[in-house]
C-alpha cells in the first residue's frame, strides 16, 4: 500500500534569499571566460608553434595538431566573445545573487583550507577537520554528532583505502607517530 | 548463436560470490549517488573508480557498471517524489511522476519507471550481445584512416546534434582535445605545453580532470540553490507491482518505440537527455488523448524512463565495439579500461573474451538484480535525503580528493581537481556543456595518433580520408553531421522535414 500521506520534509535554515542582489551578470562572465580562453589559445597556439606546427621528413611536428586545436579554440573563443558582447545589450540574466556566492564560498574556501591542510597533516586529519567544521560551522548541526560523523567516515576511508585495498593516500605527523 | 554462447560463458565468469557481492554494493552504492542531490552516475563512477583499482578488471567494471544501472534507477525515485530531477533526463518523468505521487499513485509510478527502466536497457543490452561482436569484428578491418574517421564523426555529431551553442560545443571539445596533448609527444618523445612545469610532464589525466568537473562543480552548484525538500514517502507493495505489470502489453508500442529511439541517440552522441524528451513527446503525439498527458498519466513515466536507459546503456556499444564512448558516464568507464590497461575497442572482443562477455552478463544480472532491490527498498533511499547536505557535501569533498589523488599518488592532481572544479562550474552556469570536454580528453591522444599516422601513409595527403569507400562515407556523414542545423534549416524550409524541438507539457 503507498503511504502518500506521510512526507519527507528536509529544511534548509541556511536557503539564500530569493530577492538577495545580483553579484554578477551571466553576459560579464561569459566574456571574461572567452577572453580568458583566446589567452589560453594564444599561450598554448605560440607554444605549439614554437615546439613545431608544420611537416618535416618524418611527417607532422609534434606541435602540428594542437596548433590547429588552438587555432579553433580561439575562433570559438572569439566567436563567442563577440556574441557575448552583442547579447548584452539585451538584459542579461544573473549568473550569481550575493546569497548563493555567500554559500558557494562556504564550500570553495574550507575546501581550499582542506586541500592546502592535507599537505601537512595528511588527508585523513584533514578529512576529519573539514567534515567535522563543515558540519557545525555551515550545516549548524549540533558538535558531538559533527565530531561523531568526521571520526567514522574518516574511520571508514582509513580501513578501506589504506587497509583494504592498499591504496596508500598522503599522511601526516598523526600517522607517522601510530607508524604508518 | 556464438554470441549465445560466448554470454553463457560470460555468466559462468560472473556467477562467483565475490561479482555477486560487488554486483549488490555497486547497485546500493549506485541508487544511493542517483538519489543524492548532487551526485549522479558519471560522479559516482569517477568518485568511486580509485576502489576498483586493486581489483581484476572484471570486477571492477561490473561493480562500476554497477553503480551506473543503480544511479540510473535511482534518479526516478527524487524525479517522482520529490518533483527534483536528479539528472537532466529524469526531467521528463517528472511532468507525470510527479503528478501521480500527488494523486497518490507514487507507488504505481515508481513501479512504471523502475519497469521501463528495465525494460529499455534490457533492449539495449539485446542490442549491444548481438551488435557489438558484428561491429567489433567489422573494426578489425580498420586502419588509422577508418579510426580517425570514426573519431571525427562522433566530435562531428556531437557539434551538430547537441541541443548546446555549437561554438560553445566547439569550445569544449577544442580545449579538452588540447588538455589531452600536454606532456610528453608519444610519437616523438618531445614535450608540448608543459611550461618547463615537471608535474606537467605526465599530462593531465582526464580522471582527475572529471572528479573535478563533475564532482567538485556539482558540490558548489547544489549548494547555492536552496536545499529544502518536500516530497512524497513511498512502498511498493507486490500488488501494486503486479498491477502495473499486469497492464503492460497494453502499453507495448510506447515502449518499443520508446527503446527504439533510446537505442538510436545513445549509439550516436544524442544522449539520454534528448532520448527521454522525445520519448516523451512521441508518446503524447501518438496519444489518442495528448491533453491528459502532464496530469498524471502512466503513459508519460514509461516513455522517458525506457527511452533514458535505452540511451544509457546502448552508449556503452560504440565503447565496447570501437573503443568510442557514447556518453560522459561510458568515456569514465573507457578511461577505467585504460587504467586496468585493457585497450577498448574492437581487439578487446578477442584478447579478452572473458571481461566483454562477463560485462555482458553483468548488464543482464545487474538490471534484474537492480530492479529488485529498487522495488523492495524505495522507502529507504528515498529517506536518504533526510540526511542534511551540510554532512554529505564535505563527504562527497573527501571522496573526491582520495579519487584524484588515487590516481597517480600526486598532490599536484588535487590542486588540478580543485581547478576543474572551479572550471566546470562557470562552464555549467554559462551553457558550455562538459560531455564533449570529457569525451575529447578520454580520445584526444587516440584521434591525434591516428590523425598523425593517417598522414604519414599518405604523405600529408587530406584525400586519405575519401580513399575509399568506407572512410570516406564516413568522413562526409561527418561533415553532414557537423552542419547538420544548417542542412535540417534548409530541408525543413522546403518542406522536407519537420523540426522537433523537446518541450514540457
Amino acid at each position: 500500500m503507498s503511504q502518500t500521506d506521510l512526507e519527507i520534509v528536509v529544511d534548509d535554515p541556511t536557503a539564500p534569499e530569493d530577492d538577495s542582489p545580483s553579484v554578477v551578470s551571466s553576459g560579464t562572465v561569459e566574456i571574461v571566460v572567452c577572453l580568458l580562453l583566446l589567452a589560453l589559445a594564444a599561450t598554448l597556439g605560440y607554444d605549439n608553434w614554437r615546439t613545431g606546427a608544420s611537416w618535416d621528413s618524418t611527417g607532422p611536428e609534434p606541435g602540428y595538431f594542437p596548433f590547429y586545436l588552438s587555432v579553433i579554440l580561439g575562433g570559438g573563443s572569439l566567436y563567442g566573445l563577440i556574441v557575448a558582447l552583442l547579447a548584452r545589450r539585451a538584459a542579461s540574466e544573473t549568473f550569481v545573487t550575493r546569497a548563493q556566492a555567500r554559500r558557494v564560498l562556504a564550500v570553495f574556501v574550507p575546501t581550499l583550507l582542506f586541500c592546502l591542510v592535507m599537505q601537512f597533516l595528511g588527508l585523513y586529519v584533514a578529512s576529519f577537520l573539514l567534515i567535522s567544521g563543515f558540519m557545525r560551522l555551515v550545516g549548524k548541526i549540533a558538535l558531538w554528532k559533527s565530531l561523531l560523523t568526521a571520526f567514522l567516515f574518516t574511520a571508514i576511508m582509513f580501513v578501506t583505502f589504506d587497509v583494504a585495498f592498499d591504496v596508500i593516500m598522503p599522511k601526516g605527523p598523526l600517522e607517522a607517530a601510530f607508524g604508518r | 548463436m556464438e554470441a549465445f554462447g560466448l554470454l553463457l560463458h560470460g555468466f559462468a565468469v560472473l556467477l562467483t560470490w565475490k561479482t555477486l557481492v560487488l554486483m549488490m554494493v555497486g547497485l546500493v552504492l549506485g541508487i544511493f549517488v542517483g538519489v543524492l542531490p548532487g551526485l549522479g552516475g558519471p560522479n559516482g563512477v569517477a568518485i568511486l573508480l580509485p576502489l576498483t583499482f586493486t581489483m581484476d578488471p572484471t570486477s571492477a567494471i561490473v561493480m562500476l557498471s554497477c553503480i551506473y544501472w543503480g544511479a540510473l534507477f535511482g534518479g526516478a525515485i527524487t524525479s517522482i517524489l520529490f518533483n527534483i530531477p536528479g539528472e537532466a533526463w529524469s526531467v521528463a518523468t517528472t511532468f507525470d511522476g510527479y503528478p501521480m505521487a500527488q494523486q497518490g499513485r507514487a507507488a504505481e509510478a515508481l513501479t512504471a519507471a523502475f519497469t521501463s527502466s528495465f525494460i529499455g536497457s534490457l533492449v539495449a543490452v539485446l542490442l549491444i550481445t548481438f551488435l557489438a561482436p558484428m561491429i567489433s569484428s567489422f573494426a578489425l578491418k580498420f586502419g588509422p584512416p577508418e579510426f580517425f574517421a570514426v573519431y571525427l564523426l562522433t566530435f562531428c555529431s556531437f557539434v551538430g546534434l547537441g541541443r548546446e551553442a555549437k561554438h560553445k560545443t566547439v569550445i569544449s571539445m577544442s580545449l579538452g582535445l588540447l588538455l589531452a596533448g600536454i606532456g610528453m609527444d608519444t610519437v616523438s618523445g618531445n614535450l608540448r605545453m608543459t611550461f618547463g612545469s615537471a608535474e606537467l610532464l605526465r599530462g593531465i589525466n582526464f580522471l582527475v580532470a572529471v572528479i573535478g568537473l563533475f564532482g567538485i562543480s556539482e558540490i558548489l552548484l547544489t549548494m547555492e540553490e536552496r536545499l529544502a525538500l518536500r516530497g512524497h514517502a513511498a512502498s511498493i507493495s507486490l500488488r501494486v507491482v503486479l498491477g502495473v505489470w499486469k497492464d503492460l502489453p497494453k502499453y507495448w508500442a510506447t515502449l518499443l518505440r520508446s527503446s527504439f529511439i533510446g537505442c538510436w541517440l545513445g549509439i550516436t552522441p544524442g544522449g539520454a537527455i534528448a532520448a527521454s524528451f522525445m520519448g516523451y513527446n512521441l508518446a503524447k503525439r501518438f496519444s489518442k488523448d495528448p491533453e491528459s498527458f502532464g496530469k498524471g498519466r502512466i503513459e508519460g513515466v514509461f516513455a522517458p524512463e525506457t527511452a533514458a536507459h535505452a540511451s544509457g546503456t546502448a552508449a556503452l556499444l560504440p565503447m565496447l565495439a570501437l573503443g568510442i564512448p557514447g556518453s560522459g558516464t561510458a568515456a569514465i568507464l573507457l578511461g577505467g579500461l585504460m587504467v586496468w590497461g585493457l585497450n577498448p575497442g574492437p581487439l578487446l572482443f578477442v584478447e579478452h573474451k572473458d571481461f566483454v562477455w562477463g560485462l555482458i552478463a553483468s548488464m543482464y544480472l545487474g538490471n534484474v538484480v537492480g530492479l529488485v532491490l529498487v522495488l523492495t527498498t524505495v522507502p529507504i533511499f528515498a529517506s536518504i535525503l533526510r540526511v542534511p547536505f551540510a554532512a554529505v557535501a564535505p563527504m562527497i569533498v573527501v571522496s573526491c580528493a582520495i579519487g584524484a589523488y588515487a590516481i597517480q599518488n600526486a598532490m599536484f592532481d588535487i590542486w588540478l581537481m580543485l581547478g576543474f572544479g572551479v572550471v566546470g562550474y562557470v562552464f555549467k552556469k554559462i551553457g558550455i556543456p562538459l560531455a564533449p570536454f570529457t569525451l575529447a580528453l578520454v580520445l584526444g591522444n587516440r584521434a591525434e595518433d591516428a590523425f598523425r599516422l593517417s598522414m604519414i601513409g599518405s604523405g600529408g595527403d587530406l584525400k586519405v580520408f575519401w580513399s575509399n569507400g568506407l572512410v570516406g562515407s564516413i568522413t562526409t556523414l561527418a561533415i553532414v553531421l557537423l552542419f547538420w542545423p544548417v542542412i535540417d534549416g534548409m530541408l525543413s524550409r522546403v518542406g522536407w522535414t519537420q523540426r522537433t524541438r523537446a518541450t514540457s507539457p
